[in-house]
């Protein structure tokens, strides 16, 4: 339960099994993972650090928040760092609450806070040996060159 | 006044500073004053407008007084997820 990071792969099963609540009726969870492609390029591998102490006490901070919006029974999160392959899992969410309709509710909130607040990075590498640090352009250019966009 | 400040450098930062981390003595009244001070000597390619500070742990604005003994992360755009 809670919010972690971790440098070592994320096992989703035993998480879910952690949320394991005879009084839940719904579990919802969601996975983040890397994906073979990014603006049009073809994504090799991604890097992810995180300023640590920061990132778990916003990430804590997020869950309560979920706590409150939503009737749930129990939250959790992990998102790791370090070196990860293409389809491994970047981040994993797990809601279970009495209903379906506030566990779907808490865990795209919490997916979508997590995103957006967490002082988290991520380096992509390319086939062609090239790497960028995601939202970092000087010129505020999402990767590819398009325009920026809300992020996947 | 001068005072002396630990600053940690993530991702980009990082990279453009080739180092995790320094400690440095200041002159610099605010956390912004005190980047814009480290952009003038290393090739840091972002805008204070690009990125957030945090001071001891915490998320704090731009203007925030610096003080002897603090701990100062420049974050980059965050990317997580």
């Amino acid at each position: 339960m809670g919010f972690m990071l971790t440098e070592k792969a994320i096992d989703a099963a035993a998480l879910v099994e952690g949320l394991r609540d005879m009084r839940a009726g719904a579990c919802v969870t969601f996975e983040g993972r890397v994906r073979a492609e990014n603006g049009g390029r073809t994504v090799t591998a991604l890097d992810y650090e995180a300023y640590g102490p920061l990132a778990e006490k916003e990430g804590e901070k997020v869950l309560s928040e979920a706590g409150r919006k939503f009737r749930i029974t129990g939250a959790a999160c992990v998102h790791r760092t370090g070196k990860l392959g293409l389809g491994d899992i970047a981040v994993w969410v797990g809601v279970t609450a009495g209903h379906r309709g506030a566990a779907f509710g808490a865990c795209r909130y919490i997916i979508d806070e997590i995103k957006e607040r967490l002082p988290i990075w991520k380096k992509e590498h390319y086939a062609d040996g090239a790497t960028e640090w995601i939202n970092c352009a000087a010129d505020g250019r999402p990767p590819g060159g398009r325009r920026r966009g809300k992020a996947g | 006044m001068k005072k002396t400040v630990r600053v940690r450098y993530f991702a980009i930062l990082r990279e453009q500073r080739g180092l995790d981390e320094e400690r440095i003595v200041t002159e610099a009244a605010t956390a912004g004053a005190l980047y814009e001070a480290l952009r003038g000597r290393h090739p840091f390619s972002l805008p204070a407008d690009r990125l957030r500070v945090a001071i001891n742990g915490e998320f704090r604005t731009w203007e925030t007084a610096v003080s002897d003994g603090d701990e100062l992360v420049f974050m980059p755009p965050i990317a997580g997820g």
